[in-house]
């Protein structure tokens, strides 16, 4: 390879063969080369062809046709093929220069270059498929979807060689996303680069996953990144405290940086850190740390106003010491007037000897800062506002905009009128769009707020801006969309026939005059139209402009705003003067107008001039009808009406349209055939015995079935290593929980309540001064007439009555942010409003703790037969079934064999055959246990009164707990039900059953029992669900989405009840939901047969999807892995759960009664890798007690799904 | 729809865009994920939003309604025939990011000895690679530029000694592909020395 040099790029022997092969290499594709080498009489295949230079080295070295040679050939070809081939491929510079080439058919040639991709990619070669990717990568860039290579990127990220890795990896993080498929196979691939050895490896694997990662890519390999950063991204917070302190300064900008990410949003959490941060503000010199601490201290200072102090000398050293100080200021006076002084300075000189974009950079965020300072502190602010007034004149657009941000914050009653007016003058002048638009909303903004406090004052300006409209078409066009609602709504804020109109009169009329200049001249632009509703609400007068015939061309709404306000005006002048001439001359205009409009007020005045004929006094009735301040709605207004009771707004008030009436017939017809099917006497019988048959069915294939994840006696084994994890006691999710509570200390619930009330209080207090306007005020030294202008919003809107008081729409959903604006007060208060029950200890129902806890259990549903006769037996029975269940659980994790066996007597005695099978498997998985297991891993105490209860349920009771019989409860909740049907569902906790389907993890499966209540036949039952977003009801292909599911069955008369089972289809798991639905029915008598109809809800709770799951204690132990969770402490009692949902989201529960008086831990929320979605939430939920305390330790990948799950476990506790 | 994960979690930069003068594209990196014709829209936006302003005015601009809307502003600074347009949420400094750009260019011009736009269009991929050692995930990861080149080198060094003999054809060619061809010499005359040099494909 020596010969190549400038001269003579290619091997001596590529010129022997004395072919044309360098002419070709510039063409696109190989089917040149391809027919070049059949030229030479040599077969080489599709894959080989690449290595052409290859074959002519050795073609010429022996002779054609020695087929031995060949395969030899072969051999050497490959390795040298390599090489070579890639001299000819066009590398990501060739391709870029071939674009540059083709300017005029730029796609054109791309597209052939993608063949040519395609291409390349198809080879076995890396190299060659690198080079693809790499040239993909550019063209992404360009703006091509590269997502048909996502399989060839992957090929790349796995090649062992860096080089390669890299242009993988690139590729990856550039057009890889959520709903690329092949993410998932990069899992394994990813885990090997992280823990390469080397460096760079690692790195570029970072790199890429923090651009793609998904939720599902994040669960797998978030232990692999903490391993990785063992010493600085541990996500425990006194590591990560540690690392704050570390001497290496990355590590501890990366620390820093982490933390204030985190603070973000919460920042109290981080209030015990402020001394390191002190600290390390005063001796660190790496600027970004520094500003992210003093960023840091921004948010920290308003929660603790110590700190403000204390920080005021070393920030006022960096203030002197460096020229700018960035955002954040704490919360002093004294450091504020620097500040503000220093920042004025920044503001006002530029420095000669910069540029002149620096000094604009330094003006910017002078402006920029001082916004800030406003907010707390407007006093400083204010005195500088000739500065920021002279800003307003800056030629750029950016400063101009900020200054007039804070002009906006600045305005008082005082000084309102000054600041509008020199905020008109610039109107004139302004430049650019976007700056003269927001100019007049901040001016119609600022009026509008005026009008409520100070009604005179406003009419200036709103007289002032109506001019502008009709100043001719062009200043008005494009921005006006925005300004004319303001407008609107500041003419509303004048309402009905109240003084300010009378200065708004001629305004509006010149405007509704000019209106027809403009309509006359054929400029019927949506703008201009949209300005003339709002100045009709202004003025609402005359009403000869309203009524002008040419109004009828204007759209609709505009219309109807006319006709309104005329009828208004009409109205006034009525009551001036009635019987005057000129309520006369209105009333006939109206009358000879109004008709253009087919409008309802045509008849109003028809009918008032029949009154007034009869000389009735009208107006003062006439002026009733508008009556009543209009203020401007609140845009939230409709969002916050709730809901009354029992309206559903999706349901349809009338039956919805059947799509064709013989449709309808039709399945009904060949159902009367099937009729005789289902005769009484056989019914029920075949029920229990098909049941039966089915659930052996169902086992078999669930035992088959490699997704079904069932108690195995194979994979017990894995539990007794591990010596270091004993102490984590892994149980069954499912088993029940009897938490105790003892009575709380009667002093602290007052407190609390004392608390709760006092914020509350405040909370009033609050809205009240926001109702006033203007009392409320946070700066320290604020006086009322300077109040900053923000508060001032809150008044002008109008709320509906019974608004709900909720703020959760404040919070924009699409918040990037959300996931770490997590209230842990309100947690626990809502834990403590609620307390338990005082003065006597109340036995939790443990199915009850244990129903929250645990998922349905999917292999149950079919012992759950068809409901017997007697109500009585069949709870009792199907108590005893749950208990089996239990029981089953229990024995696949060999908990307590001993126990257990006794309870397998018990069912023996109590259960009939069907249970005859479910006994003889679980013995046989006891048998396969290993004997070690019995040592139980939790301690136990068996307790005397219901002590089988909380045997059963494999976890500790306190020993001064008096436990109570439980009541009998049935395992069916009612569904719904009338005088002819009956539909239950399965569970006691009032919790719908339902049923996740592992395989397919958006599947739920609900069981509903119909049972015939009266003495007719009931047949053709459909069970329809209105759909919703979220969730769907699944049904046969073909039928429409709102047809409903015929249940394969008829009941006849007494007490006959079958079950039927529902699928649905859910998108998230994470909330709960409720869906409501039909069932129609046909009852039928020997002499008639009616419709009927019922309906009900259904509740689908977060943990009803969760699944219950073996979790083996190495396993469980690396998932609670986060140092943080006393697992090792001393614990009396304590179980530990896991469980996953159906989608798979894992859900780790900790449950401890701590028993001595401690104190609680300190609320943390740790939550790592915050900019992705490895969300671990260490939450300790601790119910302040005298002696004992309960608490749970949840862990979740999925925060949403975990909020509800422990809300559900708080309403649970509630309940008890 | 309900939200399902996280996907809209926080990064503080969001985009990192480099465009010329015309607006052609010169590197796009974004931090979250849009389809290839919103990041072309995102980019001509920019471009026009970026381009219209004066020379002497200040490097911020709020109001981008494509990316992040009020919260974020474009920092950017204007290089010769290169705009370096940085998309950032307001949890950044605007300082520190200026100072940031500064470094990657000043990066850029010690990894491309005297950087000009051409190496940026033929180059992408290095320019990806130099970017990576400073932003990782929206987040600034490293703002010495002796550490980012030092690493850069490191994995250059990597990859050359990967491709061993192997890659030295590879190279050799590249190199006689990126000459100049139509500036070389018909012939080289060196004293009486005449060396005619061959007709060379065009690569072009």
């Amino acid at each position: 390879m020596s010969a190549i040099s400038y001269t003579d790029p290619f091997p001596a022997s590529l010129h022997n063969t004395g072919r044309p092969v360098r002419p070709q290499l510039h063409l696109p594709g190989l089917g040149k080369q391809q027919q070049t080498l059949h030229t030479l009489g040599t077969r080489v295949d599709e894959r080989q062809s690449r290595g052409s230079v290859g074959t002519h080295l050795l073609l010429c070295r022996r002779p054609a046709g020695h087929k031995r040679y060949k395969s030899q050939a072969n051999m050497a070809l490959k390795i040298v093929k390599g090489s070579i081939d890639r001299m000819f491929d066009k590398n990501l510079q060739d391709l870029v220069r071939g674009i540059r080439n083709h300017k005029e058919e730029e796609a054109k040639y791309i597209s052939t270059c993608i063949d040519e991709i395609k291409q390349e990619l198809k080879q076995d070669n890396i190299a060659v498929k690198a080079n693809a990717v790499c040239k993909l990568t550019y063209l992404q860039m360009l703006g091509y979807d590269v997502s048909w290579a996502a399989f060839n990127i992957v090929e790349v990220m796995s090649s062992s060689k860096f080089t390669y890795k890299r242009i993988g990896y690139l590729a990856a993080s550039q057009c890889f996303h959520e709903s690329t498929d092949v993410i998932m196979l990069t899992t394994n691939q990813i885990r090997k680069d992280l823990s390469s050895p080397n460096q760079y490896d690692t790195g570029v694997a970072l790199t890429g996953l923090s651009c793609f990662v998904t939720p599902d890519l994040a669960r797998d390999l978030a232990n692999d990144i903490m391993t990785l950063y063992p010493e600085s991204l541990r996500p425990a917070f006194p590591r990560l405290k540690e690392k704050l302190e570390d001497p290496d300064p990355g590590v501890q900008s990366a620390a820093v940086n982490v933390i204030c990410e985190l603070a973000r949003r919460n920042p109290k959490n981080y209030l015990s850190l402020a001394p390191l941060f002190f600290k390390l503000m005063t001796s660190s010199t790496n600027n970004w740390v520094l500003i992210k601490i003093i960023k840091l201290f921004g948010a920290l200072t308003p929660l603790e106003p110590r700190l403000g102090k204390k920080l005021i000398e070393p920030l006022t050293n960096l203030i002197h010491s460096v020229d700018f100080v960035v955002l954040g200021m704490p919360n002093h006076s004294a450091s504020i007037q620097l500040c503000v002084q220093k920042l004025r300075i920044l503001i006002e000189d530029s420095d000669q000897n910069c540029e002149p974009s620096v000094n604009a950079c330094m003006k910017y965020l002078g402006l920029l800062a001082m916004s800030k300072i406003l907010k707390t502190h407007p006093k400083s602010v204010q005195s500088h506002k000739d500065l920021i007034l002279q800003c307003l004149d800056d030629k750029d657009e950016s400063i101009r905009l900020r200054a007039l941000d804070l002009l906006y914050g600045m305005v008082s009653k005082k000084n309102l009128m000054e600041i509008v007016k020199k905020l008109m003058l610039h109107v004139d002048k302004a430049e650019g769009t976007t700056y003269r638009d927001e100019l007049l909303t901040k001016i119609i903004d600022i009026c509008t707020r005026a009008t409520t406090s100070t009604s005179p004052t406003s009419n200036g300006p709103s007289h002032n801006l109506v001019h502008q409209y009709p100043g001719g078409a062009d200043p008005v066009r494009g921005h006006t969309a925005r300004p004319s609602h303001r407008l609107s709504d500041a003419g509303r804020g004048h309402p009905g026939q109240s003084h300010p109109r009378i200065c708004c009169r001629p305004d509006g009329h010149s405007l509704l005059d000019n209106a027809h200049t403009l309509l006359t001249g054929n400029v019927q632009r949506k703008g201009i139209c949209e300005v003339l509703y709002a100045a009709a609400w202004i003025c609402g007068n005359s009403q000869k402009a309203m009524l002008r015939p040419k109004v009828a061309t204007l759209p609709g709404h505009i219309q109807a705003v006319y006709v309104q306000n005329a009828a208004k005006l009409f109205a006034t002048v009525l009551k001036s003067g009635e019987g005057s001439a000129d309520s006369t001359a209105a009333q006939e205009m109206m009358i000879e107008r109004l008709p253009l409009f087919a409008s309802c007020i045509l008849q109003l005045v028809k009918y008032i001039q029949k009154l007034q004929q009869k000389d009735v006094e009208i107006a003062e009735e006439v002026i009733a009808l508008f009556a009543g301040e209009l203020n401007p709605v609140a845009p939230k207004a409709q969002k916050k009406v709730p809901v009354p009771e029992g309206l559903d707004l999706d349901a349809w008030i009338n039956e919805p349209p059947s799509e064709s009436e013989s449709e309808d017939e039709q399945p009904r017809a060949i159902f009367s055939k099937e009729e005789p099917k289902y005769s009484r006497p056989r019914h029920t019988e075949v029920d229990e015995k098909e049941l039966a048959k089915r659930r052996e069915v169902r086992k078999q294939e669930q035992a088959s079935n490699p997704f079904y994840i069932k108690s195995s006696p194979s994979s017990q084994k894995v539990y007794q290593e591990g010596p270091g994890v004993e102490h984590i006691p892994v149980v069954q999710i499912d088993l029940t929980v009897p938490l105790k509570y003892v009575k709380l200390e009667e002093e602290r619930r007052q407190k609390d309540r004392a608390d709760k009330k006092k914020k509350e209080k405040k909370k009033r207090k609050e809205k009240r001064g926001g109702g006033r306007g203007k009392k409320h005020d946070s700066g320290p030294e604020s006086e009322e007439d300077i109040t900053p202008a923000h508060m001032v919003d809150i008044v002008t809107e109008e709320m509906p009555e019974n608004a709900l008081p909720s703020d959760d729409d404040d919070k924009d959903p699409n918040d990037p942010h959300k996931a770490l604006d997590i209230d842990l007060d309100n947690l626990v208060q809502k834990a403590v409003i609620r307390p338990l029950a005082d003065s006597e200890k109340l036995p939790v129902r443990s199915h009850r703790a244990a129903d929250v806890l645990k998922s349905p259990t999917e292999d149950v549903e079919a012992e759950r037969t068809v409901v017997s006769q007697e109500p009585k037996k069949k709870s009792s029975k199907e108590k005893k079934e749950k208990k089996k269940d239990k029981d089953r659980k229990k024995s696949k994790e060999e908990k307590k064999k001993k126990k257990h066996k006794h309870e397998d007597k018990g069912e023996d005695l109590l259960g009939g055959q069907e249970d005859e099978l479910v006994v003889q498997s679980e013995e046989t998985s006891e048998v396969a246990a290993p004997p070690t297991s019995t040592t139980a891993e939790c301690p136990l105490t068996p307790s005397d009164a219901g002590g089988e209860e909380s045997v059963q349920n494999g976890t500790v009771e306190e020993e001064e707990e008096e436990e109570e019989p439980l009541p009998p409860m049935s395992n069916y909740c009612l569904l719904a039900e009338n005088s002819y049907i009956k539909m239950m569902l399965e569970d006691a906790d009032q919790v719908n059953d339902i049923q996740g389907n592992l395989q397919d993890g958006s599947q739920v499966v609900v069981s509903v029992i119909f049972e015939n209540k009266c003495e007719s036949f009931l047949k053709s039952m459909e069970f329809n669900v209105l759909d919703s977003l979220n969730s769907k009801l699944q049904r046969p292909e073909g039928s429409g989405a709102h047809d409903g599911l015929t249940v394969p069955f008829q009941l006849p008369p007494g007490q006959v009840s079958n079950e039927a089972r529902f699928v649905f289809t859910m998108q998230s798991i994470v909330m709960p939901q409720k869906l409501k639905g039909t069932l129609t029915f046909i009852v039928k008598n020997e002499d008639s047969s009616t419709h009927e109809k019922l309906e009900f809800k259904l509740h689908f709770t977060c943990t009803s999807y969760l699944i219950t799951t073996p979790c083996y204690s190495d396993a469980f132990a690396k998932l609670l892995e986060s140092g943080d969770l006393k697992c090792s402490s001393r614990i009396d009692s304590c179980a530990s759960m896991y469980s996953r949902s159906i989608q798979g989201h894992h859900v780790c529960l900790l449950v401890k009664t701590v028993s001595e008086p401690k104190n609680l831990y300190p609320l943390q929320i740790l939550i790592f890798i915050t900019y992705y979605c490895v969300f671990l939430l260490n939450l300790i939920l601790s119910l302040p007690q005298s002696e004992q305390t309960v608490s749970i330790d949840a862990k979740c990948d999925e925060p949403t799904l975990l909020g509800n799950v422990l809300d559900e476990i708080k309403q649970t506790f509630s309940q008890c | 729809m309900l939200p399902t994960s996280l996907s809209s979690a926080s990064t503080m930069i969001k985009a990192i865009l480099i465009f010329n003068n015309h607006g052609k594209p010169r590197l796009s990196k974004f931090y979250e994920h849009y389809n290839e014709d919103t990041e072309q829209q995102i980019i001509r936006e920019t471009f026009h939003l970026v381009s219209k302003r004066d020379e002497n005015v200040c490097n911020f601009l709020e109001g981008g309604m494509l990316i992040g809307g009020s919260d974020y502003k474009l920092i950017y600074r204007h290089y010769a025939t290169l705009y370096f347009v940085f998309c950032v949420d307001s949890s950044e400094s605007e300082l520190g990011i200026l100072d940031l750009i500064q470094v990657f260019v000043e990066t850029l011009d010690k990894c491309f000895e005297n950087v000009c736009e051409l190496d940026l269009i033929f180059h992408v991929d290095k320019v990806h690679n130099i970017l990576a050692e400073m932003v990782m995930g929206g987040m600034v990861l490293e703002t010495n530029m002796n550490e980012i080149i030092m690493q850069v080198d490191a994995q250059n060094k990597m990859e050359k000694s990967e491709a061993g003999i192997a890659g030295a054809p590879a190279r050799a060619v590249s190199a006689v592909k990126n000459m100049n061809l139509p500036e070389m010499p018909r012939n080289i005359n060196i004293g009486d020395i005449s060396i005619k040099v061959p007709n060379l494909p065009s690569f072009k």
